[in-house]
């Protein structure tokens, strides 16, 4: 029998490579059109917690509705450590990423004790509560009025002032945090993460700590988002509340299930797709509604959501992955049939 | 084969509210048997089974395995101890390939954790050889590692039965249980699945399985227990419980009017 670990696991460099590059490239392109260079960066932030996110939600089958929070303890460490402290902004990361996992730990023993609808309730209601504080603990957070005065981040002596230089910043986090999840994936702990959301009962019949795992991809997924939340920070420099609150939460998932649970990609590719649209909606809907408010966003994500939902429900990456698997082997001027076997290539986990 | 006591089961009880699903049940399994349990539907089986895997707490009463003692133990500390199980209702892990549904039966074998995973530090990579190595033997050893990369929930029932033993036999475990292990198999299926147990006990495996097929029971049991209303009301070797009158009449002899 073929032994090869790559029948199982797609661990080919190539394809991330080349996106890599690509993204790299960009920025030399836009150079001058802020505008575009903003949006990447939006999607990097996005990227980074959807990314955590996927692994948790995607792989071990766990809803979470309050990654906000941890998004906002990133922001907020951040910000308190280097605009209050003075302190060197790797300080904050650090520190952020810290309280981000010490309070998933503390929150997510008791909830993962619920599962489903429970759980989602559950986590929504820390979002709240988490929410509540960064509102109220006024001297530390200064409340709704926000947090100013945030100093731009400064790594290795480099200080990342600009948009030009940010991008390459976010995107190198972005890219180390999807190999990292990448590799978890294709390993013991990504498959004891799968068994728990394919059978629970198995998954312990077979010696699988699953309070362990779901408790331990929690942790992570808050260190994602936390890390995201501090770059997010020093990126925009005022932060409030309203960032970090209930809906924020909401788009998060709404990023993943659009991307596509089960696809360590999916959540960069769902963060992108939310950005995307985000600035195309607010193009075209002032044109057809002129006095559209807001909330036209919400409808409009809450309506995909369920079409995404009903006819892809593993979301837009799959239907990519298949798209680009057709181009390449047309490339190669291989016959691609309908009726080839089906489960060597399209099911390997990227 | 040696006589040493792999299983013991002492008055172990279960209730619910007011319905004794379980009832002063004894038993021993000793190292290298087949012992099945029989009984009507509704007899206690599958609560027996629970209960020696920790998947529900017992009421009262004692389990020891390998010497310790496993009541109130999670699923997952049990398993580790070196008992596995298959399941009435298919478990089979749907959202993937059937080799890493094997390769996840070896998780207790492997060491890698969330950082080493997350750095792919070298050691990892052998490991994942070595897990992928075991997985097509075990596949191989229930004769379907002509499927090891298809999707698990693409398989007919029947592999689905084969590839929930392969799982359980990966975390190399010295006892596995069955629970109805030829539910929903037909006839070729159901000898080839007896050959598959046959040659695992030979390796020195140890079943305790629940079954309704008389055949394959009477054919591979070295002993049998019988449960009826959640009490034990028999114990012995196949040939005894064919001519026990109170199996016939709880169990065997409604089979035969119908």
């Amino acid at each position: 029998m073929d032994n090869n670990l790559t029948k199982i696991y797609n661990r080919s460099l190539k394809g991330p490579l080349i996106f890599f590059v690509v993204i790299m490239l960009l920025p030399f392109i836009f150079q001058s059109n802020n505008y575009i260079l903003s949006t990447f960066i939006m999607i990097g932030f996005y990227s980074l917690v959807t990314t955590g996110l996927t692994l948790l939600i995607g792989y071990a089958g766990q809803i979470s509705l309050g990654h906000a929070a941890f998004y906002g303890i990133g922001a907020y460490t951040s910000a308190y450590f280097t605009a209050t402290l003075q302190m060197p902004s790797w300080i904050g990361i650090l520190v952020g990423a810290i309280i981000a996992s010490l309070v998933s730990l503390i929150i997510g023993i008791p909830v993962f004790k619920l599962k489903g609808h429970y759980l989602a309730l559950a986590t929504l209601g820390f979002g709240v509560i988490i929410f509540t504080f960064f509102k109220e603990w006024k001297t530390i957070t200064g409340g709704l009025n926000g947090f100013f005065g945030i100093p731009p981040l400064s790594l290795f002596g480099i200080s990342f002032s600009t948009d030009f230089q940010f991008y390459f910043l976010i995107w190198i986090f972005v890219f180390l945090g999807i190999f990292f999840a990448r590799n978890i994936v294709q390993s013991r702990v990504g498959r004891a993460l799968m068994s728990i959301h394919g059978s629970e009962i198995a998954s312990e019949a077979i010696g699988i700590n699953i309070n362990k795992y779901k408790l331990q991809i929690f942790v992570l997924s808050a260190v994602y988002a936390s890390i995201a939340g501090s770059l997010y920070a020093h990126y925009v420099t005022f932060i409030n509340p309203q960032l970090f609150e209930m809906m924020t939460s909401i788009y998060f998932l709404i990023m993943v299930v659009i991307g596509g649970i089960g696809n360590i990609w999916g959540g960069l590719i769902g963060a992108a797709i939310y950005v995307f649209l985000g600035e195309l909606l607010k193009d075209i809907v002032p044109k057809i509604i002129p006095n559209a408010s807001g909330e036209f966003e919400i409808v409009f994500f809450g309506v995909l959501l369920v079409v995404i939902l009903i006819y892809m429900p593993n979301g837009i990456s799959k239907a990519i992955f298949h798209f680009i698997k057709r181009i390449t082997s047309n490339f190669k001027n291989k016959p691609v049939s309908a009726f080839s076997k089906k489960s060597t290539g399209s099911d390997i986990h990227d | 084969m040696t006589e040493e006591t792999l299983l013991k089961v002492e008055n172990l009880s279960k209730s619910f509210g007011g319905v004794n699903a379980v009832e002063n049940v004894s038993f021993e399994v000793k190292k290298g048997e087949i012992v099945a349990v029989i009984g009507p539907n509704g007899a206690g089986k599958t609560t027996l089974f629970n209960l020696v895997t920790g998947v529900i707490p017992a009421t009262s009463g004692k389990i020891t395995f390998k010497g310790v003692s496993i009541i109130g133990k999670r699923p997952y500390q049990i398993a580790s101890l070196g008992m596995t199980r298959t399941f009435q209702n298919l478990q089979v892990f749907n959202n993937m390939t059937v080799i890493e549904n094997v390769m996840t039966g070896s998780h207790i074998r492997l060491k890698t954790g969330i950082l080493s995973s997350g750095l792919r530090l070298p050691n990892v990579y052998k490991e994942e050889k070595e897990v992928m190595q075991k997985a097509l033997q075990c596949l191989e050893q229930v004769g379907i590692a002509d499927l090891a990369f298809e999707r698990a929930e693409t398989l007919p029932y029947g592999n689905q039965r084969l590839l929930e033993i392969a799982r359980a036999v990966a975390a190399e475990p010295s006892f596995i249980l069955l629970d109805e292990p030829m539910a929903g198999l037909n006839p070729q299926e159901s000898r080839n699945l007896v050959n598959v147990l046959k040659n695992m006990r030979k390796q020195g495996m140890t079943f305790l399985f629940v079954e309704h097929d008389m055949e394959t029971v009477m054919s591979i049991a070295d002993k049998i227990v019988v449960l009826d209303y959640g009490k034990k009301i028999a114990e012995g070797t196949p040939e005894e419980i064919s001519s026990n009158p109170k199996v016939i009449a709880a169990y065997l002899g409604e089979e035969e009017a119908i």
